[in-house]
């Protein structure tokens, strides 16, 4: 798949580490590397490979991490050594913000470990407490045994409770109430209350409690952690593999092929036709045509010159050109999408969840509950330190370990479905807001069409006329050519001469071939004719001796757009197209998919506003798109989704992408969603029955810490076995 | 009821040794990629190999 030409070293410094002693390493991102055979045979050939030290796959990334001796061995016979076996693998660099995640997710494992055994200890001595309580235990033994709890509960709390006690802190410093707040609040008064018993030697100490909720909790913390790090991880790989490079001048003569991190602002890079342009920049010298579709939605090609600035996402069709880099690959962007996506990203932050709103009704409700009952039973004429210990009883029975568990559970399991489905979700939250989604607003070129364009008028040629139009076209380099490889299906060359901005040339046979513009091939009649029943179409001809043919190339629906597009009318939604694209172009896409409303020539701004004013009339729109135009649009959405084609800034701004040819994915995300609030909605319900059947028992000061035991880990388990639901039908993904 | 004297800090101890095990694995990267080392333990990789610079493996 490399442009790049033989005997032309790639660089791959910027990823390589040095570990010292004259070892280097590297990681790299391998491409379809998913059962235990592939691990082993992957293994097993790089580890074999000359100089190398050692070679470690993780299947669960689908990386490969490999050590050599400095100078026995190169990045490069790794790679193919690993093409060989039939995987794509490319160098790669852990963002910073996987490496985060993946620490975190390290932590709360730590913290899992840590509650796990002191909740099973404590348990073994609560146990021994309750049973003695019923027969003959002496309140020697069992202040013995409530000071052993004590003494694994206090460390434990004060460990494996941060990050319960961290995010407390902050949502109070910021004077809000998130659901840590309630919780970090059951678990500092369940302990504190415990040890004031201990010390008047009182029966019932809640210490179990107190560490069991942390340890509930942090089970729900640490698999949506997990189910984060692990979709950061493959959209790691999916942008690795991209293998987005640039051909960098590294002398007047010298061109040397090296990844767009290692381009500077300053840099001279030369784009071939046929090249995506990789970097922000003004070109220098050459002319050509370039596609702006990933930019602008355009699907016709602009000619430029010298002089005129490109951008990062551009496809270089006709001729070559040399670029002088002004932004590099962290800063390719216009800054007016920028700045409207900044804004776009502030507006929605400030949207509520349902975690959260329940957590704002339910921590006052069950404060004051806890508040009324403490008076209650001291106008009764109860001691206020026994009416305390009721009150501090209902908070911790009321612990919100169901409430807590209830939606994060959901999440995780309805991330998981999806992503067998091909959606990767960047935040857990984005399901309740593809929920509420009821209009999708698609944007068209390279979102309900394929990135690549098709040929249109493939049925009119015959088997043998493509597949050689095929091979010849494996030696153009012009982005046109691309299609008819894809059609044909073709793999074996030909050998030809390119003739720059006209086309290729052969012969086969003894007969002259020619693949390129109609009049390169003296195809002007018959294109003339093609171009009548396809108008939105580019033409390439191709000459076989005396006969011509023209292939009509242009953009193709994706495969299952029709039944997608029924399948979200059917659940309800209303569905708008919004494209840069002409407006003969939108038209005819909107009439093949039965879309009645479209708009067409929209500017990044146009489609904020159009939006805007969807979200005005009370629409919750799911915008779905693609290109850098609507980076902002996705941000301003309530909700978004972008094909895993798109330029790295637009999938930045989606609240989730999908992969592969298929568009069905959106119709998932949508259905999956619903299912999966309805879930948290039920399982929020659940808690708060649990709540209405203990709670009365705590008032009435019968809760005992077996009860709020039995109660914590029962309400636990129904709401994640609940949660499990949200899988949805087995065997329909993709 | 003596005895609790020695059983339950012996109770802890083993409770303790099974927490410090969980530490080291989690030290030694053992929890990274928990799909591959499934895979790993029935893999015959680790089999002392009879022919050697055997190419067709």
């Amino acid at each position: 798949m490399s442009a790049a030409a033989p005997g032309q070293a790639r660089d791959f410094s910027t990823f390589i580490r040095d570990e010292g002693d004259g070892v280097a390493s590297l990681e790299l991102a391998v491409e379809g590397m998913r059962c235990a055979g592939c691990m082993a045979s992957v293994e097993r050939t790089v580890g074999k490979l000359d100089g190398v030290v050692s070679a470690r796959v993780n299947l669960t990334s689908q990386r490969l991490n490999v050590r050599w001796r400095e100078g026995a061995a190169t990045p490069d016979q790794v790679i193919a050594a690993v093409a060989g076996l039939g995987f794509r693998a490319y160098p790669f660099v852990s963002r910073q913000a996987e490496t985060k995640e993946a620490q975190e997710e390290k932590r709360l494992l730590r913290y899992l470990g840590v509650a796990a055994f002191a909740a099973m200890n404590i348990m073994l001595l609560s146990v021994s407490v309750w049973s003695g309580n019923a027969s003959d235990i002496t309140p020697e033994t069992r202040d013995f045994f409530h000071w052993l709890s004590a003494l694994i509960a206090l460390p434990t709390a004060a460990y494996a409770g941060q990050p319960f006690f961290e995010s407390a802190t902050r949502a109070l410093r910021a004077r809000q109430v998130n659901m840590d707040v309630p919780i970090t609040l059951g678990i500092l008064l369940a302990l504190g209350m415990s040890v004031v018993e201990t010390l008047n030697h009182g029966e019932h100490a809640y210490f179990d409690s107190a560490v069991m909720l942390i340890f509930f909790l942090l089970v729900g913390r640490y698999l949506d952690q997990a189910m984060r790090h692990k979709t950061r991880a493959v959209a790691g790989n999916l942008a690795a593999l991209k293998a987005e490079t640039a051909f960098k001048y590294v002398s007047d003569k010298e061109v040397r092929e090296v990844p767009i991190a290692a381009i500077a602002a300053g840099d001279l890079v030369l784009v071939r036709p046929g090249e995506r342009i990789s970097v922000d920049g003004k070109v220098v010298s050459g002319r050509s045509e370039i596609d702006q579709s990933l930019i602008t939605g355009e699907t016709a090609y602009a000619a430029i010159g010298t002089d005129a600035m490109v951008y990062a996402g551009t496809l270089n069709i006709s001729g070559t050109l040399t670029i002088q880099v002004v932004h590099a690959a962290s800063g390719t962007l216009l800054d007016e999408v920028n700045s409207l996506l900044e804004k776009a990203t502030a507006e929605r932050s400030r949207q509520v969840l349902l975690a959260d709103r329940a957590a704002q009704l339910y921590a006052p409700l069950v404060h004051a509950t806890a508040l009324a009952t403490f008076i209650g039973w001291v106008l009764a004429g109860l001691a206020w330190q026994q009416a305390l210990i009721i009150a501090i009883t209902v908070l911790i029975i009321t612990c919100p370990c169901a409430l807590g568990l209830a939606v994060p559970a959901v999440q995780v399991v309805a991330a998981g479905a999806l992503f067998r489905r091909s959606v990767l979700l960047n935040q857990g939250s984005a399901l309740e807001r593809f929920a509420e989604a009821d209009t999708v607003v698609f944007d068209k070129t390279g979102t309900l069409t394929l990135p690549l364009p098709q040929i249109a008028n493939a049925a009119d040629f015959g088997p043998g006329d493509l597949a050689l139009a095929g091979r010849l076209a494996l030696a153009s380099r012009h982005p046109l050519a691309q299609a008819i490889v894809e059609a044909s299906g073709a793999a074996m060359p030909l050998t030809a001469t390119e003739e720059p901005g006209l086309g290729v040339r052969s012969t086969f046979e003894g007969r002259e071939i020619l693949l390129g513009r109609p009049s390169f091939c003296g195809a002007e009649e018959a294109a003339a004719l093609v171009a009548e029943r396809y108008p939105e179409a580019s033409l390439m001809a191709f000459r076989d001796g005396g006969r011509v043919h023209v292939f009509a190339v242009q953009q193709a629906l994706r495969p299952d757009a029709v039944e997608t597009i029924q399948g979200l009318k059917a659940l309800g939604l209303a569905i708008e197209i919004l494209s840069g694209d002409r407006p003969a172009a939108v038209a005819e896409a909107a009439r093949d998919l039965g879309i009645e409303r479209f708009q067409a020539a929209m500017t990044p701004a146009d489609k904020i506003r159009h939006i805007e004013a969807l979200a005005e009339s009370g629409r919750k729109v799911l915008m779905v798109g693609d290109g850098l135009n609507d980076a902002p649009a996705l941000a301003a959405a309530h909700v978004s989704l972008s094909p895993v084609t798109a330029v790295h800034l637009t999938q930045a701004a989606a609240d989730a992408v999908f992969l592969g040819a298929r568009l069905s994915p959106v119709l998932a995300a949508v259905s999956l969603s619903r299912r999966a609030r309805a879930l948290m909605v039920q399982n929020l319900r659940l808690a708060v029955l649990y709540n209405a059947i203990a709670v009365p028992l705590a008032i009435a000061g019968y809760a005992t810490p077996l009860v709020a035991a039995l109660a914590m880990s029962g309400s636990s388990v129904i709401v994640t076995l609940n949660a499990l639901r949200a899988q949805g039908k087995p065997g329909a993904g993709p | 009821m003596n005895v609790l004297v020695y059983l339950l800090p012996l109770a802890l101890l083993l409770g303790g040794l099974g927490l410090a095990g969980f530490v080291w694995s989690l030290r030694t990267r053992q929890f990274e990629d928990l799909q591959g080392a499934g895979w790993r333990a029935i893999s015959d990789d680790d089999l002392p190999v009879l022919k050697q610079k055997d190419k067709s493996s």
